[in-house]
Protein backbone atom coordinates (compact mmCIF):
# COMPACT_ATOMS: atom_id res chain seq x y z
CA UNK A 1 0.00 0.00 0.00
CA UNK A 2 1.90 2.97 -1.33
CA UNK A 3 1.06 6.47 -0.20
CA UNK A 4 1.53 8.14 -3.55
CA UNK A 5 -1.66 8.82 -5.55
CA UNK A 6 -1.68 6.79 -8.75
CA UNK A 7 -3.88 9.00 -10.85
CA UNK A 8 -3.24 12.55 -9.89
CA UNK A 9 -2.69 13.71 -13.43
CA UNK A 10 -5.83 11.90 -14.57
CA UNK A 11 -8.22 13.27 -11.98
CA UNK A 12 -7.02 16.84 -12.19
CA UNK A 13 -7.06 17.10 -15.98
CA UNK A 14 -10.17 18.14 -17.83
CA UNK A 15 -10.09 15.13 -20.14
CA UNK A 16 -10.67 12.63 -17.34
CA UNK A 17 -10.40 8.97 -18.15
CA UNK A 18 -11.81 6.33 -15.81
CA UNK A 19 -9.31 4.14 -14.00
CA UNK A 20 -10.35 0.64 -12.97
CA UNK A 21 -8.17 -1.52 -10.73
CA UNK A 22 -8.78 -5.22 -11.37
CA UNK A 23 -7.80 -8.04 -9.01
CA UNK A 24 -7.71 -11.26 -11.04
CA UNK A 25 -7.32 -14.77 -9.69
CA UNK A 26 -4.21 -16.53 -10.99
CA UNK A 27 -6.08 -19.76 -11.78
CA UNK A 28 -8.99 -18.45 -13.81
CA UNK A 29 -9.56 -14.78 -14.63
CA UNK A 30 -5.88 -13.89 -15.00
CA UNK A 31 -5.37 -16.86 -17.30
CA UNK A 32 -8.48 -15.80 -19.20
CA UNK A 33 -7.04 -12.29 -19.56
CA UNK A 34 -3.89 -13.89 -20.95
CA UNK A 35 -6.05 -15.86 -23.39
CA UNK A 36 -7.82 -12.66 -24.42
CA UNK A 37 -4.39 -11.18 -25.10
CA UNK A 38 -2.98 -14.02 -27.19
CA UNK A 39 -6.30 -14.20 -29.04
CA UNK A 40 -5.84 -10.49 -29.88
CA UNK A 41 -9.12 -9.48 -28.33
CA UNK A 42 -8.99 -5.79 -27.56
CA UNK A 43 -10.30 -4.32 -24.34
CA UNK A 44 -10.28 -0.88 -22.76
CA UNK A 45 -6.85 0.14 -21.58
CA UNK A 46 -8.30 1.96 -18.55
CA UNK A 47 -7.85 -1.16 -16.48
CA UNK A 48 -4.82 -2.00 -14.31
CA UNK A 49 -4.73 -5.71 -13.63
CA UNK A 50 -3.22 -7.06 -10.41
CA UNK A 51 -2.72 -10.80 -10.23
CA UNK A 52 -3.59 -12.47 -6.94
CA UNK A 53 -3.40 -16.19 -6.13
CA UNK A 54 -7.13 -16.35 -5.37
CA UNK A 55 -10.01 -13.89 -5.35
CA UNK A 56 -10.11 -14.83 -1.65
CA UNK A 57 -6.78 -13.01 -1.28
CA UNK A 58 -8.52 -9.70 -2.00
CA UNK A 59 -8.62 -8.14 1.43
CA UNK A 60 -11.39 -5.49 1.61
CA UNK A 61 -8.54 -3.13 2.54
CA UNK A 62 -7.17 -3.57 -1.01
CA UNK A 63 -10.43 -2.32 -2.47
CA UNK A 64 -10.66 0.68 -0.13
CA UNK A 65 -6.99 1.47 -0.68
CA UNK A 66 -7.46 1.43 -4.46
CA UNK A 67 -10.30 3.95 -4.13
CA UNK A 68 -8.34 6.04 -1.64
CA UNK A 69 -5.42 6.24 -4.10
CA UNK A 70 -7.48 7.38 -7.05
CA UNK A 71 -9.23 4.39 -8.62
CA UNK A 72 -12.71 5.13 -9.99
CA UNK A 73 -13.76 1.50 -9.97
CA UNK A 74 -12.59 -1.88 -8.70
CA UNK A 75 -13.19 -5.19 -10.43
CA UNK A 76 -12.61 -8.58 -8.82
CA UNK A 77 -12.41 -11.68 -11.02
CA UNK A 78 -12.59 -15.17 -9.50
CA UNK A 79 -13.37 -18.80 -10.34
CA UNK A 80 -16.97 -19.93 -10.80
CA UNK A 81 -18.66 -21.30 -7.66
CA UNK A 82 -17.39 -24.81 -7.01
CA UNK A 83 -14.24 -24.29 -9.09
CA UNK A 84 -11.98 -22.57 -6.54
CA UNK A 85 -8.43 -23.91 -6.57
CA UNK A 86 -8.50 -23.53 -2.79
CA UNK A 87 -12.05 -24.93 -2.45
CA UNK A 88 -13.69 -22.05 -0.52
CA UNK A 89 -11.82 -18.85 -1.47
CA UNK A 90 -14.36 -17.50 -3.93
CA UNK A 91 -17.26 -18.07 -1.53
CA UNK A 92 -15.44 -16.06 1.11
CA UNK A 93 -14.96 -13.30 -1.44
CA UNK A 94 -18.64 -13.40 -2.33
CA UNK A 95 -19.68 -12.99 1.32
CA UNK A 96 -17.25 -10.14 1.92
CA UNK A 97 -18.32 -8.50 -1.34
CA UNK A 98 -21.94 -8.30 -0.16
CA UNK A 99 -20.97 -6.67 3.12
CA UNK A 100 -18.35 -4.40 1.53
CA UNK A 101 -20.96 -3.12 -0.94
CA UNK A 102 -23.12 -2.00 1.97
CA UNK A 103 -20.22 -0.25 3.67
CA UNK A 104 -19.28 1.50 0.41
CA UNK A 105 -22.87 2.61 -0.14
CA UNK A 106 -23.07 4.01 3.40
CA UNK A 107 -19.81 5.87 2.78
CA UNK A 108 -21.10 7.43 -0.43
CA UNK A 109 -19.43 5.27 -3.09
CA UNK A 110 -21.88 4.23 -5.80
CA UNK A 111 -22.70 0.56 -6.21
CA UNK A 112 -21.43 0.40 -9.79
CA UNK A 113 -17.87 1.16 -8.74
CA UNK A 114 -17.29 -2.32 -7.35
CA UNK A 115 -18.01 -5.49 -9.29
CA UNK A 116 -17.34 -9.18 -8.70
CA UNK A 117 -17.42 -11.51 -11.69
CA UNK A 118 -16.78 -15.24 -12.06
CA UNK A 119 -14.62 -15.85 -15.14
CA UNK A 120 -13.13 -19.26 -16.01
CA UNK A 121 -9.69 -19.71 -17.63
CA UNK A 122 -11.35 -20.44 -20.98
CA UNK A 123 -13.52 -17.30 -20.99
CA UNK A 124 -11.18 -14.77 -22.60
CA UNK A 125 -14.10 -13.07 -24.29
CA UNK A 126 -15.86 -12.58 -20.96
CA UNK A 127 -12.80 -10.79 -19.59
CA UNK A 128 -12.85 -8.30 -22.47
CA UNK A 129 -16.61 -7.84 -22.20
CA UNK A 130 -16.57 -7.38 -18.40
CA UNK A 131 -13.71 -4.87 -18.50
CA UNK A 132 -15.38 -2.85 -21.27
CA UNK A 133 -18.71 -2.83 -19.43
CA UNK A 134 -17.05 -1.83 -16.17
CA UNK A 135 -15.11 1.02 -17.79
CA UNK A 136 -18.28 2.32 -19.47
CA UNK A 137 -20.23 2.09 -16.24
CA UNK A 138 -17.55 3.98 -14.33
CA UNK A 139 -17.32 6.54 -17.13
CA UNK A 140 -21.07 7.13 -16.77
CA UNK A 141 -20.72 7.55 -13.00
CA UNK A 142 -17.92 10.08 -13.48
CA UNK A 143 -14.70 10.61 -11.55
CA UNK A 144 -14.50 9.58 -7.90
CA UNK A 145 -11.39 11.75 -7.34
CA UNK A 146 -10.72 10.69 -3.78
CA UNK A 147 -7.11 11.89 -3.88
CA UNK A 148 -8.34 15.30 -4.90
CA UNK A 149 -11.24 15.25 -2.44
CA UNK A 150 -8.88 14.47 0.44
CA UNK A 151 -6.83 17.53 -0.50
CA UNK A 152 -9.98 19.65 -0.65
CA UNK A 153 -11.11 18.42 2.77
CA UNK A 154 -7.76 19.36 4.27
CA UNK A 155 -7.65 22.81 2.67
CA UNK A 156 -9.36 24.08 5.84
CA UNK A 157 -6.11 23.18 7.62
CA UNK A 158 -4.04 25.04 5.04
CA UNK A 159 -2.38 27.45 7.48
CA UNK A 160 -0.59 24.53 9.08
CA UNK A 161 0.12 22.65 5.89
CA UNK A 162 3.68 21.61 6.71
CA UNK A 163 2.67 19.73 9.83
CA UNK A 164 -0.39 18.19 8.25
CA UNK A 165 1.76 16.36 5.69
CA UNK A 166 2.99 13.98 8.33
CA UNK A 167 -0.48 12.47 8.72
CA UNK A 168 -1.12 8.77 8.37
CA UNK A 169 2.54 7.78 8.46
CA UNK A 170 2.45 6.25 11.89
CA UNK A 171 -0.10 3.47 11.50
CA UNK A 172 0.44 2.75 7.83
CA UNK A 173 1.17 -0.94 7.36
CA UNK B 1 18.21 19.29 42.74
CA UNK B 2 17.36 19.45 39.04
CA UNK B 3 13.85 20.29 37.96
CA UNK B 4 11.43 17.41 37.65
CA UNK B 5 10.37 16.56 34.08
CA UNK B 6 7.32 18.55 32.99
CA UNK B 7 4.13 16.86 31.84
CA UNK B 8 0.90 18.32 30.45
CA UNK B 9 -2.60 17.02 29.72
CA UNK B 10 -5.13 18.55 27.35
CA UNK B 11 -8.55 17.67 25.98
CA UNK B 12 -10.11 18.41 22.61
CA UNK B 13 -13.38 16.92 21.25
CA UNK B 14 -13.84 14.34 23.99
CA UNK B 15 -16.29 13.18 26.63
CA UNK B 16 -14.09 13.57 29.71
CA UNK B 17 -13.62 9.82 30.17
CA UNK B 18 -9.92 10.09 29.37
CA UNK B 19 -9.51 12.64 32.15
CA UNK B 20 -11.29 10.21 34.47
CA UNK B 21 -8.85 7.51 33.52
CA UNK B 22 -5.94 9.68 34.71
CA UNK B 23 -7.66 10.13 38.05
CA UNK B 24 -8.27 6.37 38.05
CA UNK B 25 -4.56 5.94 38.71
CA UNK B 26 -5.82 6.31 42.31
CA UNK B 27 -2.91 6.23 44.79
CA UNK B 28 -0.48 5.62 41.92
CA UNK B 29 -1.13 9.20 40.85
CA UNK B 30 0.93 10.25 43.90
CA UNK B 31 3.87 8.31 42.55
CA UNK B 32 3.45 10.01 39.18
CA UNK B 33 3.00 13.44 40.77
CA UNK B 34 6.18 12.88 42.76
CA UNK B 35 8.19 12.05 39.65
CA UNK B 36 6.91 14.86 37.38
CA UNK B 37 5.64 18.42 37.44
CA UNK B 38 2.18 18.76 35.90
CA UNK B 39 2.41 22.15 34.20
CA UNK B 40 -0.94 22.24 32.36
CA UNK B 41 -4.15 20.27 32.93
CA UNK B 42 -7.27 22.37 32.39
CA UNK B 43 -9.66 19.88 33.95
CA UNK B 44 -7.81 19.85 37.28
CA UNK B 45 -5.32 22.71 37.55
CA UNK B 46 -5.66 26.44 37.07
CA UNK B 47 -3.14 27.08 34.31
CA UNK B 48 -4.18 29.00 31.21
CA UNK B 49 -3.24 28.97 27.58
CA UNK B 50 -1.06 32.06 28.09
CA UNK B 51 0.98 30.12 30.65
CA UNK B 52 1.72 27.50 28.00
CA UNK B 53 2.51 30.19 25.44
CA UNK B 54 5.05 31.66 27.86
CA UNK B 55 6.98 28.38 28.18
CA UNK B 56 10.07 27.88 26.04
CA UNK B 57 9.58 25.59 23.02
CA UNK B 58 10.29 21.94 23.84
CA UNK B 59 10.28 22.60 27.58
CA UNK B 60 7.54 20.06 28.36
CA UNK B 61 8.84 16.48 28.34
CA UNK B 62 5.50 14.96 27.32
CA UNK B 63 1.98 16.13 26.61
CA UNK B 64 -0.98 13.77 26.44
CA UNK B 65 -3.81 15.09 24.30
CA UNK B 66 -7.17 13.34 24.29
CA UNK B 67 -10.18 13.96 22.05
CA UNK B 68 -10.48 14.33 18.30
CA UNK B 69 -9.83 17.64 16.54
CA UNK B 70 -13.02 19.31 15.39
CA UNK B 71 -12.60 23.07 15.89
CA UNK B 72 -10.03 25.71 14.96
CA UNK B 73 -9.25 26.22 18.64
CA UNK B 74 -8.44 22.53 19.14
CA UNK B 75 -6.19 22.75 16.09
CA UNK B 76 -4.38 25.77 17.53
CA UNK B 77 -3.93 24.06 20.89
CA UNK B 78 -2.58 20.95 19.15
CA UNK B 79 0.00 23.07 17.33
CA UNK B 80 0.89 25.03 20.46
CA UNK B 81 1.36 21.90 22.57
CA UNK B 82 3.31 20.22 19.77
CA UNK B 83 5.72 23.12 19.77
CA UNK B 84 6.15 23.19 23.52
CA UNK B 85 6.57 19.42 23.96
CA UNK B 86 9.41 17.04 23.23
CA UNK B 87 6.97 14.15 23.09
CA UNK B 88 3.33 14.38 22.05
CA UNK B 89 1.08 11.46 22.89
CA UNK B 90 -2.35 10.86 21.40
CA UNK B 91 -4.28 9.68 24.46
CA UNK B 92 -7.39 7.57 23.95
CA UNK B 93 -9.39 6.44 20.91
CA UNK B 94 -10.45 9.91 19.76
CA UNK B 95 -6.95 11.39 19.55
CA UNK B 96 -5.65 8.05 18.23
CA UNK B 97 -8.22 7.38 15.46
CA UNK B 98 -10.94 10.04 15.57
CA UNK B 99 -13.07 8.05 17.98
CA UNK B 100 -16.84 8.25 18.33
CA UNK B 101 -16.89 11.99 17.40
CA UNK B 102 -15.53 11.07 13.96
CA UNK B 103 -18.65 9.01 13.21
CA UNK B 104 -20.00 12.49 12.43
CA UNK B 105 -17.81 12.31 9.31
CA UNK B 106 -20.79 10.55 7.76
CA UNK B 107 -22.55 13.92 7.65
CA UNK B 108 -21.76 17.34 6.26
CA UNK B 109 -21.04 20.32 8.46
CA UNK B 110 -24.36 21.80 7.31
CA UNK B 111 -26.32 18.64 8.18
CA UNK B 112 -24.80 18.58 11.65
CA UNK B 113 -25.42 22.27 12.39
CA UNK B 114 -28.96 22.14 11.00
CA UNK B 115 -29.85 19.13 13.12
CA UNK B 116 -28.25 20.38 16.32
CA UNK B 117 -29.54 23.97 16.15
CA UNK B 118 -32.85 23.49 14.32
CA UNK B 119 -34.20 19.98 13.96
CA UNK B 120 -33.36 18.09 17.14
CA UNK B 121 -36.60 17.37 19.05
CA UNK B 122 -35.35 19.13 22.18
CA UNK B 123 -34.49 22.37 20.37
CA UNK B 124 -36.71 25.47 20.20
CA UNK B 125 -35.09 27.95 17.84
CA UNK B 126 -37.74 29.67 15.74
CA UNK B 127 -35.38 32.25 14.35
CA UNK B 128 -32.96 29.52 13.38
CA UNK B 129 -30.08 31.25 15.13
CA UNK B 130 -26.73 29.59 14.70
CA UNK B 131 -23.48 30.31 16.51
CA UNK B 132 -21.24 32.65 14.53
CA UNK B 133 -17.45 32.75 14.67
CA UNK B 134 -17.67 36.57 15.04
CA UNK B 135 -20.37 38.73 16.62
CA UNK B 136 -20.70 42.33 17.76
CA UNK B 137 -22.47 42.82 21.09
CA UNK B 138 -22.67 46.20 22.83
CA UNK B 139 -19.71 47.41 20.86
CA UNK B 140 -17.64 44.38 21.86
CA UNK B 141 -16.40 41.81 19.34
CA UNK B 142 -17.19 38.28 20.48
CA UNK B 143 -15.59 35.25 18.85
CA UNK B 144 -16.09 31.49 18.79
CA UNK B 145 -13.86 28.81 17.25
CA UNK B 146 -14.66 27.63 13.71
CA UNK B 147 -16.41 24.28 13.43
CA UNK B 148 -14.41 22.29 10.85
CA UNK B 149 -15.87 20.14 8.07
CA UNK B 150 -14.34 16.94 9.47
CA UNK B 151 -13.38 15.43 12.80
CA UNK B 152 -9.73 14.39 12.75
CA UNK B 153 -7.33 12.28 14.74
CA UNK B 154 -4.50 14.19 16.41
CA UNK B 155 -1.94 12.91 13.88
CA UNK B 156 -4.04 14.27 11.02
CA UNK B 157 -3.29 17.75 12.40
CA UNK B 158 0.17 17.57 14.00
CA UNK B 159 2.98 15.02 14.27
CA UNK B 160 2.40 12.53 17.04
CA UNK B 161 5.13 10.52 18.78
CA UNK B 162 3.14 7.83 20.58
CA UNK B 163 -0.39 6.54 20.97
CA UNK B 164 -2.12 5.34 24.11
CA UNK B 165 -5.20 3.50 22.83
CA UNK B 166 -8.54 2.87 24.46
CA UNK B 167 -11.84 4.42 25.36
CA UNK B 168 -10.36 5.28 27.77
CA UNK B 169 -6.82 3.88 28.15
CA UNK B 170 -6.44 1.77 31.27
CA UNK B 171 -4.60 3.21 34.29
CA UNK B 172 -2.16 0.32 33.92
CA UNK B 173 -1.18 1.37 30.39
CA UNK B 174 -0.91 5.01 31.47
CA UNK B 175 1.37 4.12 34.36
CA UNK B 176 3.52 1.96 32.10
CA UNK B 177 3.74 4.78 29.57
CA UNK B 178 4.80 7.34 32.18
CA UNK B 179 7.44 4.96 33.58
CA UNK B 180 8.72 4.28 30.05
CA UNK B 181 9.01 8.02 29.35
CA UNK B 182 10.88 8.60 32.59
CA UNK B 183 13.24 5.69 31.94
CA UNK B 184 14.48 7.48 28.83
CA UNK B 185 14.43 4.22 26.87
CA UNK B 186 11.92 5.28 24.27
CA UNK B 187 10.25 2.90 21.84
CA UNK B 188 10.37 3.75 18.09
CA UNK B 189 8.41 6.86 17.17
CA UNK B 190 4.81 6.11 16.15
CA UNK B 191 4.48 3.13 18.50
CA UNK B 192 1.08 2.35 19.98
CA UNK B 193 1.84 1.74 23.64
CA UNK B 194 -0.09 -1.54 24.01
CA UNK B 195 0.57 -5.16 23.04
CA UNK B 196 0.63 -5.72 19.27
CA UNK B 197 -1.63 -8.77 19.15
CA UNK B 198 -5.38 -9.12 18.60
CA UNK B 199 -7.67 -9.19 21.62
CA UNK B 200 -8.69 -12.80 20.80
CA UNK B 201 -5.16 -13.81 21.76
CA UNK B 202 -5.72 -12.63 25.34
CA UNK B 203 -9.43 -13.34 25.56
CA UNK B 204 -10.52 -15.48 28.52
CA UNK B 205 -12.96 -17.23 26.15
CA UNK B 206 -10.23 -18.09 23.62
CA UNK B 207 -10.60 -21.84 24.17
CA UNK B 208 -14.24 -21.75 23.10
CA UNK B 209 -13.58 -20.08 19.72
CA UNK B 210 -14.18 -22.79 17.13
CA UNK B 211 -11.38 -23.31 14.59
CA UNK B 212 -14.02 -23.76 11.89
CA UNK B 213 -16.24 -20.85 12.92
CA UNK B 214 -19.60 -20.81 11.11
CA UNK B 215 -22.01 -17.91 11.45
CA UNK B 216 -25.61 -18.60 10.46
CA UNK B 217 -27.18 -15.61 12.19
CA UNK B 218 -26.02 -12.31 13.70
CA UNK B 219 -27.66 -11.56 17.03
CA UNK B 220 -27.69 -8.18 18.70
CA UNK B 221 -26.37 -8.21 22.29
CA UNK B 222 -29.43 -6.52 23.81
CA UNK B 223 -31.79 -9.06 22.27
CA UNK B 224 -29.79 -12.10 23.26
CA UNK B 225 -29.14 -14.17 26.34
CA UNK B 226 -25.37 -14.27 26.13
CA UNK B 227 -23.56 -17.34 27.44
CA UNK B 228 -20.90 -15.84 29.77
CA UNK B 229 -18.35 -18.57 29.02
CA UNK B 230 -18.53 -18.94 25.25
CA UNK B 231 -16.83 -16.98 22.43
CA UNK B 232 -19.18 -14.21 21.24
CA UNK B 233 -18.62 -15.00 17.57
CA UNK B 234 -19.56 -18.63 18.22
CA UNK B 235 -22.86 -17.22 19.58
CA UNK B 236 -23.38 -15.04 16.51
CA UNK B 237 -22.76 -11.80 18.44
CA UNK B 238 -20.60 -9.25 16.61
CA UNK B 239 -17.33 -8.95 18.53
CA UNK B 240 -14.49 -6.73 17.28
CA UNK B 241 -11.88 -8.86 19.04
CA UNK B 242 -10.29 -10.35 15.89
CA UNK B 243 -9.59 -6.85 14.47
CA UNK B 244 -8.69 -5.09 17.71
CA UNK B 245 -5.44 -4.68 19.60
CA UNK B 246 -5.27 -6.18 23.07
CA UNK B 247 -4.11 -4.42 26.24
CA UNK B 248 -7.52 -3.64 27.72
CA UNK B 249 -7.43 -6.77 29.91
CA UNK B 250 -10.64 -7.82 28.15
CA UNK B 251 -12.75 -5.71 30.46
CA UNK B 252 -15.86 -5.70 28.26
CA UNK B 253 -15.62 -9.45 27.75
CA UNK B 254 -15.36 -9.91 31.54
CA UNK B 255 -18.56 -7.86 31.80
CA UNK B 256 -20.20 -10.25 29.29
CA UNK B 257 -20.27 -7.67 26.50
CA UNK B 258 -18.51 -8.07 23.16
CA UNK B 259 -15.50 -5.95 22.15
CA UNK B 260 -16.43 -2.77 20.28
CA UNK B 261 -12.91 -2.08 19.04
CA UNK B 262 -11.70 0.94 21.04
CA UNK B 263 -8.02 -0.08 21.04
CA UNK B 264 -7.87 0.14 17.25
CA UNK B 265 -6.11 -2.34 14.97
CA UNK B 266 -2.70 -3.97 15.35
CA UNK B 267 0.27 -2.56 13.45
CA UNK B 268 -0.29 -4.95 10.52
CA UNK B 269 -3.75 -3.57 9.79
CA UNK B 270 -4.39 -0.22 8.12
CA UNK B 271 -8.20 -0.16 8.25
CA UNK B 272 -9.88 -1.73 11.28
CA UNK B 273 -13.38 -1.72 9.77
CA UNK B 274 -12.32 -3.54 6.61
CA UNK B 275 -10.51 -6.13 8.72
CA UNK B 276 -13.49 -6.96 10.93
CA UNK B 277 -15.71 -6.97 7.84
CA UNK B 278 -13.47 -9.67 6.45
CA UNK B 279 -13.39 -11.62 9.71
CA UNK B 280 -17.20 -11.57 10.10
CA UNK B 281 -18.31 -12.13 6.51
CA UNK B 282 -15.89 -14.92 5.53
CA UNK B 283 -17.28 -17.54 7.97
CA UNK B 284 -20.94 -16.99 7.08
CA UNK B 285 -22.53 -20.39 6.48
CA UNK B 286 -24.23 -19.56 3.17
CA UNK B 287 -23.23 -19.69 -0.48
CA UNK B 288 -26.18 -18.12 -2.26
CA UNK B 289 -26.38 -14.33 -2.52
CA UNK B 290 -29.93 -14.19 -1.06
CA UNK B 291 -29.00 -16.30 1.96
CA UNK B 292 -25.82 -14.27 2.48
CA UNK B 293 -27.80 -11.02 2.37
CA UNK B 294 -30.32 -12.42 4.84
CA UNK B 295 -27.63 -13.30 7.36
CA UNK B 296 -25.86 -9.96 6.85
CA UNK B 297 -29.10 -8.10 7.56
CA UNK B 298 -28.38 -8.96 11.21
CA UNK B 299 -25.77 -6.16 11.11
CA UNK B 300 -27.99 -3.09 10.61
CA UNK B 301 -25.25 -0.43 10.70
CA UNK B 302 -21.93 -1.80 9.47
CA UNK B 303 -20.15 1.58 9.36
CA UNK B 304 -21.21 2.53 12.89
CA UNK B 305 -20.28 -0.92 14.18
CA UNK B 306 -16.99 -1.56 12.36
CA UNK B 307 -15.66 2.01 12.50
CA UNK B 308 -17.09 2.99 15.88
CA UNK B 309 -13.77 4.50 17.01
CA UNK B 310 -11.78 4.78 13.79
CA UNK B 311 -13.70 6.44 10.96
CA UNK B 312 -11.37 9.47 10.76
CA UNK B 313 -8.35 7.18 10.39
CA UNK B 314 -10.03 4.73 8.00
CA UNK B 315 -8.88 4.58 4.39
CA UNK B 316 -11.89 6.60 3.19
CA UNK B 317 -11.85 8.92 6.27
CA UNK B 318 -15.51 9.95 5.88
CA UNK B 319 -18.60 9.58 3.75
CA UNK B 320 -17.08 10.78 0.49
CA UNK B 321 -20.22 12.57 -0.74
CA UNK B 322 -21.60 14.53 2.18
Amino acid sequence: MEDKPITDQLVTSADWEPLVVAFFCNWCTYTAADLAGVSRMGYDHNVRVIRVMCSGRVDPQFVLDAFAHGADGVLIGGCHPGDCHYVEGNYKTLRRYHLLKRVLRDLGIEEGRLRLEWIAASEGEKVAKTINEMVEQVRALGPLRLTRRFKEWDAELASHEAEAQSEEVATHA
Amino acid sequence: MPDKPKVAFYWCASCGGCEESIVDLAEDILEVAQAVDIVFWPVALDFKRKDVEAMPDGSILATMVNGSIRTSEQEEMAHLLRRKSQILIAYGSCAHMGGVPSLANQFSREQILRYVYEEAPTVVNEQKVRPQPRHQYDGTALTLPEFRGLARSLDQVVEVDYYLPGCPPTPKLLKQAVLTLLSGELPPRGTVLAPDVALCDQCPRKETKPTDLQISEFKRPHWTQIDPEKCFLAQGVVCMGPATRSGCEAQCIQGNMPCTGCFGPTSRVRDQGAKILSALASPISAREPEEIEKILSGIPDPVGTFYRYSLAKSLLRAKVTR
